[in-house]
């Protein structure tokens, strides 16, 4: 389907809480500077597949995994893998804006300063701002606590330090689950602008958003990969009947 | 409200005049208990204000004990409680905070782990005279420290170290671990989240946690009576291996004597105790109010 290698590469990579298998061999590839959404029901283990993705995983007691994710032909748990370096370059925005309770400005800045990434910090607090499009609204307070700004602010400030790492590939779990839909537009068409210098994975449980932004669909259900596929395909031309009942909206 | 139909109606409204009146009896309870818990603690205000007031002056907080209650004064005691709570302080905040750190944030979660915590739960209940026989075998005698500063508050820091470390772990534990989760995604390392986030958050509740520790260290009289702090010191410490007095036992001294105007003495002597420690409360207050602002 594409002649480009991926970035990331689970190759079947099962994840299991104890015993219980979440995550049940799945083979996904997720391709440079593109979208992949992965839609399911909830409980199909979909964000504990995008966790994997950046080893947030690990802070989980009694999870572990079998097979193995390739990152740029990296085996991403290797025992010579630093997952602090992995987390680096594979940036996350979660389900509910976490801001730091600090200031706008030092949100921003305390991921590249604690990782020594040099250059001008100002700028680079900037650059991540517009290009989570929050400058214009933030531009004149950044010393003001990022707690006052409203939900959908804060998730974009949460992309905005995510982007200030400069990552080269960013996860994002269900980050308009908790927004009204002026902002989920607004986070929707900023995620057109990122993929120019990005890869995303995103994590959703919102059909029609799958459908506007993203490249590629993965549809999970019950820990199981059901169909992969570039999203036009997977919407109108589903290979599975699952998949076909899933996305038009006869359960789920 | 607008039920129609008769039969839940008659029901209904019995069953929620029972409600209300049972919820009533409640809060009327509660506010009674409330009510003889502040009275009991005025009345022992008072009794102790009355008896004791007269004395509180200049010459008592400048005066060593003598055997003339004319004469006799405090301040060996108060320098002495004053000397006992800056070693305590020293010793059982850093060792407490970073063992609850280590427990909430590193330790595996293993049955080790779990063993050792509720122990120290277990040790916060354990009697203090108990702490004072352990530093009487071990401070005082084992490593020949004597009746010394160092000694006493090397007592006291082992008496309040369950304190400390139960709060600052429930501090710590009340950090939200999206944050954590943040900084993780950011490429931090464990320290680099404690110290950023994670302390600057629990900070208040650690605080809080440390000054009421310390409170009761000030109000501790067993564990020094075991380990012999003297009762009639007249010089001021002027280091950790001086011998030392401190208020609840110059308090405790006082009470036992037979002459009437000793115990007038001793309650000037508590109400120096409680200034001190009102003193040390209101910080609490103080500190968790600026931490709540921010």
């Amino acid at each position: 389907m594409s002649d480009q290698t991926p970035i990331l590469n689970a190759k079947n990579l099962s994840i299991f809480y104890g015993d219980n298998e979440a995550v049940k061999s799945i083979s996904l590839p997720i391709f440079e500077r593109k979208i992949t959404a992965i839609i399911g029901p909830s409980g199909c283990g979909k964000s504990t597949f995008l966790r994997s993705l950046n080893r947030m995983n690990d802070f989980i007691d009694g999870v572990s995994h079998r097979g193995e994710i390739l990152y740029r032909d990296q085996d991403l748990y290797a025992d010579t893998v630093d997952p602090v370096e992995a987390r680096l370059r594979i940036g996350m925005v979660f389900q509910k804006a976490n801001p730091f309770p600090k200031s706008i400005y030092r949100n921003i800045a305390w991921g590249p300063n604690i990782n020594q990434l040099g250059g001008n910090l100002d700028l680079r607090v900037e650059n991540a701002l517009k290009q989570a499009a929050l400058w214009d609204e933030v531009a004149d307070r950044l010393d003001d606590s990022a707690l006052n700004l409203s939900g959908g602010q804060q998730q974009r400030l949460c992309i905005a330090r995510a982007l200030a790492m400069e990552p080269e590939v960013i996860l994002m779990d269900e980050p308009c689950s908790a927004l009204d839909p002026v902002s989920t537009a607004r986070i929707e068409d900023l995620l057109f602008e990122l993929k120019e210098n990005f890869t995303i994975v995103i994590v959703t449980h919102n059909m029609q958003q799958a459908a506007r932004v993203s490249d590629y669909t993965a549809f999970m259900e019950n820990g199981v990969l059901v169909e992969f596929g570039e999203t036009d395909q997977v919407f109108t031309r589903p290979k599975e009947k699952r998949t076909e009942e899933y996305v038009t909206g006869r359960f789920g | 409200m607008n039920d129609t139909n008769p039969r839940t109606q008659a029901f209904t409204r019995a069953q929620l005049r029972r409600r209300r009146a049972q919820s009533k009896a409640f809060e009327y309870f509660c506010s009674g208990v409330t009510g003889l818990a502040v009275v009991v603690l005025a009345l022992l205000l008072y009794d102790i204000f009355m008896d004791g007031y007269r004395w509180v002056d200049a010459q008592f907080l400048n005066s060593f004990p003598s055997r003339f209650p004319e004469k006799a004064g405090i301040k060996s005691a108060l320098v002495g409680t004053l000397w006992l709570v800056g070693f305590t302080a020293i010793i059982a905040i850093p060792t407490g905070v970073l063992a609850a750190i280590y427990l909430e944030e590193y330790a595996p979660k293993n049955r080790l782990t779990h063993f050792i915590e509720v122990n120290i739960a277990n040790l916060a209940g354990v009697p203090s005279i108990v702490f004072g026989i352990l530093g009487l075998a071990i401070f005082v005698r084992f490593f020949g420290l004597g009746r010394s500063v160092i000694a006493g508050a090397l007592t006291m820091s082992l008496l309040i170290l369950p304190v400390i470390i139960i709060a600052a772990k429930e501090a710590i534990r009340s950090v939200p671990s999206s944050l954590r989760q943040a900084a993780f995604a950011l490429g931090a390392t464990r320290w680099q989240v404690v110290r950023a986030h994670v302390l600057p958050s629990a900070m208040p509740g650690i605080l809080t946690g440390v000054i009421l520790a310390l409170s009761r260290a000030i109000g501790e009289t067993a564990p020094l009576i075991m380990i012999g702090a003297l009762t009639f010191v007249a010089f001021l410490p002027s280091g950790p291996m001086d011998e030392f007095t401190a208020l609840p036992i110059q308090i405790f001294n006082w009470t036992a004597r037979p002459q009437e105007t000793f115990h007038e003495l001793a309650a000037g002597g508590i109400i120096v105790l409680l200034a001190v420690l009102l003193l040390m409360n209101a910080l609490a207050v103080f500190i968790r109010y600026r931490g709540s602002k921010q």
